[in-house]
């Protein structure tokens, strides 16, 4: 009964000797610094970045470039005053900081780091006579633990806000909660595109199959689930242009007014890891995560590297893309207003992505039953146009009705 | 019957019956229609965790379908008994079932 | 192992069930119940229903308990209740009796009838190295073809769900302002 409890890997089949622990071990621990290192580059990137796009100059005094900037951050703000709010419900005022760095931290346990990925390796290492993958794990329902994590994620926020005992921070928990269970189903149902065309839910299945560009699961999944994933994932981790949960402007701070010192470090630190652990994710289902990037059968090939080292360095160039492309986003775009927000949430993405999953089932069965793929996507696609109008219909003849008989919700 | 090793099956079902016996006492004792509510979701949770073990134990996948649509009627039926819970609070300021005993709202 | 693993997780599912039931304050009662939910998920882990496990933690600690806590949260009633006063006499006493006597009946039935069960079904595939997903195709495969009716009237009742909640919820301005 007890076969498989904890992750897929074949460093843990048979005995478990002190070789395999020491490199569960050692893994953990580097996940663990990894994880604490790129939030703290990530915040000085993102200011320095943002600086240049506002034509300032940025952290520039700690360190080279200004890139110690987040540790001084990080030291000054352990060392101040620790203020726990009168009517704040102190044992949640407390928890609330830890529920939502946890989460940040395990969801990064499922990204493949590195390893070998090409001739059919599956990306395996062999360290010390041990064949293990370069991710800490790899549990059977794979990309599900992420959605998972990615939605107990709100509890932190939830809580912090709600405990706070204060009116400002109360909202931010409100309209964290409704946007980032909006977001989910979205999130969900593009993921289910992935899903369904790589047929296996374990990271470092998907990854495996992404072995060229024509290969990547943006492209086979037909880009607008990668599109929708994005916008998704930008609203769960409540940064602009969503970043209504802590819209300075609007809420003071937002869900963490009332924290300070070491608590909100851990808050900061929780959102940039949150980050950087999502533009990994997006890196893996939608772009060959370490898989080196390939040309039909030609593959840029980094010289002197070693095939399962140069996956990390793959992997760290796609991901910091996609950094850059999240302090784009800050830099550019106005946050929305709350309403614009549940529409495109409820009327676009989540009809978008069903619409799009369906489209691929289709197309999936007409492969199996062998049926004329033309026929079949024109058919699904007149299906889905069809189902919009009405959808499109609804909408037209609920607004009627609101205004003629004024009812609100 | 309870041997050290090994939890078995009964271990499971055992829990899931105090869990139960806990969600009816507390349907029973508190008054605050959402913790009934909440109590009423550890019953569930009592009889799918026992599916869960009953499924391991005769080796049948059914246990587990059931659990499924049982996590699928939950959500629903805390969807509607959240309506009504906020639409009984319109008209009220408190939230005990005691003050909800009149059918006219 | 398995024996660690059933304490951790039991004790979780046991802590959460009574706090749900004797915290004052309608949150902590919440998070209690995250905490079994939690405990339950490592439950079903141990029993190889490795989906269930996910789909516990997607839908009920991520969409039911964070949807008490929206209603908690947006009604205001999030003040601790009062549960020193007993509204009916020895209301409580006996709800406990009775509770116990529930627990005390199943578990005389479990403990009695428990040499008939053996193994008579198909058999629920385990997660081995060579097929991690095995669990997830078998569900799959039961769902979509032995209860494929069963799941789609569950569509159809989610569906009804959700347009009666609309409705419930809907408040027009006309009883408002008395038109």
């Amino acid at each position: 009964m007890s076969a498989v409890i904890f992750a897929i890997d074949p460093l843990l089949e048979g005995d478990v000797l002190w070789t395999p622990l020491l490199i569960v071990l050692v893994k953990v621990l580097l996940v663990f610094v990894v994880g604490l290192v790129a939030t703290m580059l990530m915040v000085w990137f993102e200011r320095k970045v943002i600086a240049g796009m506002q034509n300032r100059v940025g952290p520039n005094k700690a360190g080279p470039w200004g890139i110690l900037q987040t540790l001084a951050d990080g030291i000054k703000l352990f060392f101040k005053e620790d203020l726990i709010p009168e009517r704040s419900d102190r044992f949640m005022f407390r928890l609330a900081p830890y529920l939502a760095l946890v989460p940040a931290f395990l969801a990064f346990a499922i990204i493949p780091l590195g390893g070998d990925f090409r001739d059919g390796k599956g990306g395996l290492v062999t360290l010390f006579g041990h064949q293990t993958r370069l991710q800490l794990a790899d549990p059977p329902v794979g990309v599900l633990f992420a959605l998972a994590i990615s939605s107990i994620a709100v509890y932190g926020i939830m809580l912090a806000g709600w405990s706070s005992g204060s009116k400002y921070p109360l909202l931010g928990a409100v309209r964290a909660s409704a946007q980032m269970v909006s977001y989910e189903a979205a999130l969900g149902l593009s993921l289910g595109a992935v899903l369904l065309v790589s047929g296996t839910l374990s990271t470092a299945g998907i990854v495996n199959l992404q072995s060229s560009i024509g290969n990547w699961n943006i492209v086979a999944t037909g880009f607008v689930p990668f599109v929708i994933f994005l916008i998704a994932a930008t609203a769960e981790l409540n940064r602009p242009p969503f970043d209504l949960v802590e819209a300075e402007q609007e809420l003071v701070g937002g869900f963490n007014t009332e924290y300070s010192s070491i608590r909100f470090a851990l808050f900061f630190l929780a959102e940039f890891m949150n980050t950087v652990t999502m533009s990994a994710l997006i890196v893996t289902l939608f772009f060959g995560g370490p898989q080196p990037i390939a040309i039909g059968n030609t593959t840029l090939d980094i010289p002197f590297i070693p095939n399962a080292i140069e996956g990390t360095v793959w992997l760290l160039l796609k991901v910091l893309v996609f950094l850059y492309v999240y302090v784009w986003f800050r830099a550019t775009l106005p946050r929305f207003r709350y309403d614009q927000l549940m529409d495109l949430g409820w009327k676009i993405l989540i009809p978008g992505s069903l619409g799009w999953f369906m489209l691929l089932a289709a197309q999936r069965v007409g492969r199996d039953a062998g049926w004329d793929q033309m026929v079949v996507t024109l058919v699904t696609a007149l299906v889905l146009i069809a189902g919009y109008g009405l959808l499109l219909a609804a909408q037209h003849v609920s607004r009627v009705n609101r205004e003629k008989d004024g009812a609100s919700f | 019957m309870f041997s050290l090793a090994e939890p078995t099956s009964t271990w499971y079902l055992v829990l899931s019956a105090v869990l139960f016996g806990i969600g009816t006492i507390g349907v029973m004792v508190r008054r605050n229609p959402l913790i009934m509510f909440m109590c009423i979701e550890l019953m569930l949770n009592a009889v799918n965790l026992s599916f869960v073990a009953l499924s391991s134990q005769i080796a049948n996948i059914d246990g587990q379908v059931v659990v499924f649509f049982v996590l699928v009627v939950a959500a629903a039926e805390v969807v509607v008994g959240l309506g009504i819970i906020v639409s009984i609070m319109r008209r009220r300021t408190t939230l005990t079932v005691d003050d909800m005993s009149g059918l006219k709202g | 192992m398995e024996l660690f693993v059933f304490v951790v997780a039991a004790a979780m599912v046991l802590i959460g069930a009574l706090g749900v039931v004797t915290r004052s304050n309608p949150v902590h009662a919440a998070m209690s119940l995250v905490l079994t939910l939690f405990g339950i998920a490592v439950m079903f882990v141990s029993h190889n229903a490795h989906f269930l496990a996910a789909v516990q933690v997607i839908v009920y600690a991520g969409a039911i308990v964070v949807l008490f806590l929206f209603v908690i949260m947006l009604l205001g009633v999030d003040k601790a209740e009062d549960l020193s006063v007993e509204p009916i006499t020895n209301q409580r006493p006996l709800a406990v009796i009775i509770g116990v006597g529930i627990s005390a009946i199943v578990i005389a039935a479990i403990v009695t009838s428990r040499s008939g069960l053996g193994p008579s079904g198909k058999g629920v595939n385990e997660t081995t190295l060579e097929s991690p997903d095995a669990n997830i195709r078998q569900l799959a495969r039961v769902i979509f073809s032995d209860n494929v009716f069963a799941f789609e009237l569950t569509s159809v009742l989610l569906l009804v769900a959700v347009i009666g909640t609309v409705v419930m919820a809907r408040k027009t301005k006309s009883v408002g302002t008395g038109k």
